[in-house]
């Protein structure tokens, strides 16, 4: 009995653990993604993040919070100089060009012995309880959401709709798009501290392109309109592989396999039919109703 | 008195053609100046010149003395110039207020530690600017639509907008880039008060027109663009009768 019950815990700890990592990450991209950049060097930055965290905990013995703090700098510094060049390049050209940066991370670090390399390093001290995600998580949002209606909310807001305007107007958007490239980095840093002393583990197969292709999906298929709509995205898609272990079986597809063709099919579904996300489905349904309403006054 | 805008032989090249080829003039303090001519005379590329969204090819862009041609956009707005686009740009998911509230970003005088400590300051300060978006918006007529998407408003509101965008940011300069292009009547007159009473609060404005009732009407002094030259300059009535303007617009008759 007891048994059962611990591990229901244990399960439904990691699920909502992973609920908050994964709305880290949806709105590290959807830090850049608010003034129109899509920079996809997020896994990078959290590999960074994560390594740097966990070598601080068990090479320096570094507290828990020194470590996490390392984790935020550390990725926060490297994209100062990584933007100065990149953010330059356009839509897709910027986003080619900091995949290459995630790649140059995760090579390094399958290349760096003192990290064993592909290995990674296993037997990291669980530190991160869910109390320290949700506070992470919620200090991010209050941040966010301070932005809105500030003259540097607004700005981010004019770059994505017109950047050329925005700058008639007084906007340094170059400076704006450093700002929110760090800002991500020290996001998705974030996660990655938090992530290695949760799963007392780290290796760079963990930072791979796949790992930034998913915080775009979370980032998109929430809605990158809201603030919010990240997190409404990340919970959805983690929530949905549990709801789909059960069903594994019955189609008789492996549940790994089986959650990418879901993620993929929400994704399609959310791009042809909520172009805004789920964050949008409120306006959109209000929006309907109104329509309805002038048949019935009439 | 030195001008507040001197625009000094100025010239910018688009490979072989010379959109604006040694043109010079100069506006003063509280001026209305209209720049016109046929089209393609290089109006509105001295006026992508003039607010940095082109580098000039030769020449001088001087704002109260002081060179800003090479500037980019933001630093040109800070020293005090602001416009409006010929082709309207404002932002379309943004409600009119927010558009306004986008334009008066270098007056908006806020601190980030303020807004992320939720001190009351933040909170006067965004208060304090809604209500001057709000003002600017009585001011073009259009406070019932406050709250409508820029992309929802008509085409003479959207170019209404982008004056009350342009002039939340308390320029020294507006540049306005044929404000009345498609829009009726009775617009028309509403914004040669709007502009007058922008120009008796201080500010020159350089007026690109198509209207040349509008452009007689409102201006103190025209100067008059054809191939990138200037051709004529003075007040209205002068230029009306030049021989070299009335040849460029309408041909020489042999």
């Amino acid at each position: 009995m007891w048994e059962h019950l611990r591990d229901l815990f244990l399960t439904y700890e990691s699920t909502l653990g992973y609920i908050g990592l994964n709305s880290l990450l949806a709105l590290s991209v959807y830090a850049t993604l608010s003034c129109g950049q899509l920079a996809l060097s997020n896994a990078g930055f959290m590999a960074i993040g994560a390594y740097g965290a966990t070598l601080l905990t068990l090479d320096a013995g570094a507290s828990f919070p020194l470590a996490l703090a390392g984790g935020v700098l550390l990725p926060a510094a490297v994209a100062v100089p990584l933007g100065l060049p990149v953010l330059r390049l356009r839509g897709v050209f910027l986003a080619i060009a900091t995949i290459g940066f995630g790649e140059v991370v995760r090579l390094g670090l399958v290349n760096w012995d003192h990290v064993n390399g592909a290995q990674g390093i296993v037997a990291i001290p669980q530190k991160t309880s869910l109390w320290t995600i949700g506070l992470a998580l919620a200090v991010v949002l209050f941040v966010l959401a301070r932005l809105r209606g500030s003259k540097w909310g607004f700005a981010l807001e004019a770059i994505r709709q017109d950047e050329p305007a925005a700058r008639t107007m007084g906007i340094p958007t170059t400076a704006y798009k450093l700002a929110m490239l760090v800002l991500g980095a020290a996001i998705a840093g974030l996660a990655g501290g938090l992530e290695a002393h949760f799963t007392f583990m780290v290796a760079p197969n963990g930072f791979s392109f796949a790992r930034v292709v998913d915080m775009l999906v979370f980032a998109v298929v929430g809605g990158t309109a809201r603030f919010w709509g990240p997190v409404l995205g990340a919970t959805f898609l983690t929530l949905l592989p549990e709801a789909l272990r059960d069903l594994a079986p019955l189609v008789g597809i492996e549940p790994g396999p089986l959650r990418l063709a879901v993620n993929g099919l929400v994704l399609l579904g959310v791009i042809l039919f909520l172009p805004n996300g789920l964050a949008s489905l409120p306006d959109r349904l209000r929006a309907r109703r109104r329509r309805a309403a002038p048949e019935l006054a009439a | 008195m030195t001008a507040l805008l001197a625009v000094e032989r100025l010239e910018r090249v688009f490979g072989g053609v010379r959109a604006v080829d040694g043109a010079s003039f100069e506006l003063r303090e509280g001026e209305i100046h209209g720049l016109i001519g046929p089209n393609g005379a290089g109006k509105t590329t001295a006026i992508n010149v003039i607010s940095g969204l082109l580098r000039p090819t030769g020449g001088a862009v001087r704002l109260a003395g002081r060179g800003i041609h090479g500037l980019p956009p933001h630093r040109i707005a800070a020293l005090g110039v602001a416009r409006t686009f010929q082709n309207i740009r404002l932002f379309p998911d943004l409600s009119a207020r927010d558009n306004v509230l986008v334009g008066a970003h270098l007056v908006r005088r806020a601190s980030l530690a303020a807004r992320l400590l939720v001190l009351p300051a933040a909170r006067e300060e965004e208060r304090g600017a809604r209500a001057r978006a709000g003002e600017l918006l009585e001011r073009i007529g259009l406070s019932a639509r406050a709250d409508d998407h820029a992309r929802n408003l008509s085409y003479g509101e959207q170019r209404r907008v982008e004056i009350a965008r342009a002039l939340a940011a308390e320029p020294r300069l507006l540049l306005l880039d044929e404000p009345t292009a498609g829009m009726n009547p009775v617009e028309v007159q509403a914004v040669a008060a709007l502009i007058r009473s922008v120009a008796a609060g201080g500010r020159s404005v350089l007026l690109i027109e198509h209207n040349v009732k509008l452009v007689m009407d409102v201006c103190d002094r025209i100067t008059v663009l054809d191939f990138g030259k200037v051709i004529a300059e003075g007040p209205p009535a002068a230029v009306a009768k030049d021989p070299a303007v009335i040849t460029a617009y309408l041909g020489s008759g042999t």
